[in-house]
């Protein structure tokens, strides 16, 4: 599976989305690949991507896709990531 | 990996700002100060907050301020500034913040053990309190478990 966590640098806070959700998809024994992205490569970095995870800011920049887009609110709630995550893979 | 030493002169207490944009631009300060980035570092992460909001607001009371890997960053570091009082960025769920946390890094493929480490720091913990309460460099550099 191909998970992407978007933010407006590339660095920061999408590498803290990465690193996180790796943990938790991890810890509930679900293999993918996260990779952290910025928006200037959104639709290379993102195709065929099944989830994007992201901050409420970039929703309607990321615009139509097919992957579930998981807003995510603070980034270290693992709690929130893990039922997010959860949800989204049903 | 831990996080890179954040010396006297990459931390700011209790700093009075009116706006996030003088938050922001306390921590480039700091991030000046301590060697770590040119102060054009700052407007590149004031730029970064205009162009896409404040998703930098990561979680409640915390600013991850940081622009792109760029010629304005000499090497891989954190500043920490922490404000007298909170100052709303306009995001939905995480503001007031009260602690700015501003990083520099040089190449964008060696950001990921230095996030991970702020991960490794700040998941499900009261590592944001605690530097919002901070009260000395020494403190910060607990907190962050960082060398001076």
């Amino acid at each position: 599976m191909k998970i992407v966590a978007i933010c407006g640098a590339g660095i920061g806070s999408s590498g803290i989305l990465k690193v996180n959700a790796e943990r938790v998809l991890g810890r509930l024994g679900i293999e993918a690949d996260v990779t952290a992205a910025h928006l200037a490569t959104l639709t290379t970095d993102a195709a065929n991507a099944q989830i994007i995870l992201t901050s409420p800011e970039f929703v309607d920049a990321i615009g139509k896709t097919n992957a579930d887009v998981i807003v995510v609110h603070n980034y270290f709630d693992t709690a929130e990531l893990t039922r997010k995550l959860q949800d989204a893979l049903g | 990996m831990s996080l890179p030493a954040v010396p006297a002169e990459a931390i700011l207490l209790g700093v009075r700002v009116d706006d996030w944009r003088e938050a922001v631009r306390a921590a480039g300060s700091a991030l000046t100060a301590a060697g770590i980035a040119d102060p054009s570092y700052a407007d590149e992460m004031i730029r970064m907050i205009e162009e896409h909001g404040p998703y930098v607001v990561i979680a409640p009371g915390l600013a991850l301020a940081h622009a792109r890997p760029g010629p304005e960053v000499r090497e891989d570091g954190i500043a920490v500034v922490t404000l007298a009082t909170p100052v709303d960025f306009g995001h939905p769920y995480n503001d007031p913040v009260s602690v700015v946390l501003a990083l520099a890094v040089h190449a964008s493929d060696t950001h990921v053990a230095l996030v991970a480490e702020l991960a490794n720091l700040f998941n499900d913990s009261t590592a944001i309190a605690d530097l919002a309460a901070a009260k000395s460099f020494d403190d910060v550099q607990r907190i962050l478990g960082v060398p001076a």
